[in-house]
């Protein structure tokens, strides 16, 4: 699924677009323990979080994360999208909750990147 | 042959800039042909200990070497120390305050995180003086 498929999917507003929307995802991950994100996550994945700090986009960019969609419509701080923007990160906000916008997801055939090996 | 030597101050009253050395020296992989795998190794682990200087340690100094085929990795901090190291290492076990919960960290993965993702990883602490955490990540490893 391209990420623009995803964005649709979840009726999200792009709020930093930064390049990656054609790109392919089949994983995603959701999460707010960034540590947890860092433990397991894979890269090619999108990343979904109701956390909202710049150490949401850092955690991203080490993971080599391409996209953070943020849940429950969350009001993206200015400096969450200014580093973002740097790093080339897509940011993009959904109204769903993160078990609905996962849930919709995992219909769609995307797969948890956030599992143990 | 000598290694490529870099050197960050961490400041410890910045949440919101944790994270910007290791943003730094994971591009500066990047620009020397490192593998993608070892950086994303380096990057986790830096950032974590990053981090864990910031919440912990009142912020610190990053030192990094890069040779051609690893790199070493640094971090002195200052702060509290910790009193028991075994059970700092412990995956779960936390004494990060509750702010620091809320920004997504703390939940006592930081440090095995870092054992996971490193090739050598020693830390050394004194309580009152300070900790230093040294970690190794093989090129293509």
């Amino acid at each position: 699924m391209k990420l623009s498929e995803i964005v649709a999917e979840l009726n999200a507003e792009v709020v930093v677009d930064a390049g990656n929307l054609d790109t392919e995802i089949k994983m995603a991950c959701g999460s707010d323990m960034m540590s947890d994100v860092l433990a397991f996550a894979k890269d090619q994945s999108v990343f979904l979080t109701g956390l909202m700090n710049p150490q949401v986009v850092r955690t991203a960019e080490m993971m080599d994360m391409r996209s953070v969609i943020f849940v429950r419509g969350k009001k993206v701080d200015p400096m969450v999208a200014k580093l973002a923007e740097q790093m080339g990160i897509t940011v993009a906000v959904t109204g769903d909750t993160m078990f609905t916008a996962c849930g919709r997801l995992y219909a769609k055939g995307i797969r948890g990147a956030c599992e143990r090996k | 042959m000598k290694p490529l030597h870099l050197e960050y101050i961490v400041p410890g009253d910045d949440f919101t800039r944790a994270g910007e050395a290791s943003s730094k020296v994971k591009n500066m992989l990047k620009r020397v042909g490192f593998d993608s795998d070892s950086i994303r190794r380096v990057a986790i682990a830096m950032y974590e200990g990053e981090i864990n200087m910031v919440i912990h340690g009142g912020g610190g100094v990053a030192s990094v070497e890069i040779y051609p085929d690893r790199v070493e990795i640094s971090l002195v901090d200052h702060g509290p120390g910790i009193e028991d190291i075994d059970k700092a290492m412990q995956a779960g076990y936390s004494t990060a305050p509750d702010n620091v919960r809320s920004l997504g960290f703390g939940a006592g993965m930081g440090l095995p995180n870092i054992k996971k993702y490193t090739d050598e990883m020693r830390l050394e602490s004194e309580v009152g003086k300070g900790t230093t955490l040294f970690m190794m990540i093989k090129a293509g490893a």
